[in-house]
């Protein structure tokens, strides 16, 4: 009895590295949003210079809708854009904008020389709406059911991968579900 | 002429340490109110810069910590109460926000495992010292045995 004692701290250690081993794989900057499945924020923001459809909540409840929160600063959403342009051209799904942060006129131009793939673009300045969306860095973009619930969402830029195995089914749901 | 440049450059020194003490909040931040003001430095503190993760947003620069001070100010000078500031944060950005995690279901564990590892560590020495007592009264037992052919 008294020898199965001896065992006891090497069961703990192989306990406790079993333990840490599973922590390794998880990615502690990864923070988990606590909007998914809640309501879309209540917002209204102004267009963007040179643009007309300014943006807010109103025009995405109703529709299955990404909500993307970009600037020109940003440049991971420089390398995000040609997908965004891509799913606007091959989708028919409603893209909107949040330009974050962004000086006058920039994020216009910033468009113009990219092309611009958003039906409604929003000016966010001073930053308020994305903190109302828990953003915490650009790129970041969600999914929104017709429902007006937020049911995804994606930190860092779209990639053709992460657009075909992780956000386009879950459109191809909301949309089956939109259709019921 | 050598002397107070020598204090000029201690002074300068001073100044540089005071620098380092100072925190990321901006002049243009700070609110008129100094009661207003403390209590919004308080909870900036125990709130997580989003970006930087491990800094506070009263440490931070970052431009997204000071958006938070900004608000952390206009809902205190609002009237909101110190829980109704957390709350605000927490609803957009969940309990990992703040830096201090609340005592709840998913985190009983956490707060509790300091008391559960003095409490096996107070088990394993009792145990410990209850054998090395044992051992002492066998050994003196023989001792004993031992002694008594000598005699």
């Amino acid at each position: 009895m008294s020898r199965l004692f001896l065992y006891l701290p090497l069961a703990l250690f192989a306990l406790l590295a079993a333990w840490f081993a599973v922590g390794l794989r998880h990615d502690p900057s990864r923070i988990p949003s606590v909007l998914i499945d809640k309501p879309l924020p209540e917002f209204s923001l102004p267009a963007i210079e040179g643009h007309d459809n300014a943006l807010s909540s109103e025009n995405i409840v109703g529709e299955v809708a990404l909500v993307n929160v970009f600037a020109s600063w940003c440049v991971p959403c420089a390398i995000e854009h040609p997908q965004l342009m891509k799913i606007a051209a091959e989708e028919d799904l409603l893209i909107t904008g949040i330009n974050w942060k962004e000086r006058p006129g920039d994020g216009a131009a910033w468009l113009r020389r990219l092309g611009d793939p958003y039906n409604y673009i929003g000016d966010d300045a001073d930053g308020r709406v994305a903190i109302d969306f828990g953003v915490t860095g650009a790129p970041e973009t969600f999914v929104v059911g017709h429902d007006g619930r937020i049911r995804y969402k994606q930190v860092g830029p779209i990639t053709e991968q992460i657009w075909t195995e992780d956000i386009k089914p879950v459109v191809d749901q909301l949309r089956k579900e939109a259709e019921k | 002429m050598k002397a107070v440049s020598l204090q000029f450059l201690i002074v300068l020194m001073l100044a540089a340490l005071l620098n380092m003490a100072a925190f990321a909040v901006e002049p243009d931040e700070v609110l008129d109110d100094p009661a207003l003001e403390a209590r919004a430095i308080e909870i900036s503190r125990n709130l997580r810069c989003v970006v930087c993760q491990s800094q506070s947003i009263d440490d931070s620069n970052a431009p997204l910590a000071k958006d938070m001070r900004v608000i952390v100010r206009e809902r205190l000078t609002a009237g909101d109460s110190d829980a109704e500031v957390y709350a605000f944060l927490v609803d957009r950005y969940g309990d990992y926000v703040l830096l201090k995690p609340p005592v709840q279901q998913n985190t009983v564990l956490l707060w509790a495992a300091p008391a559960l590892v003095l409490l096996a560590a107070c088990i394993g020495a009792a145990f410990f010292l209850m054998r090395m007592k044992r051992a002492d009264e066998e050994a003196g037992d023989t001792a004993g045995d031992n002694a008594k052919p000598g005699l």
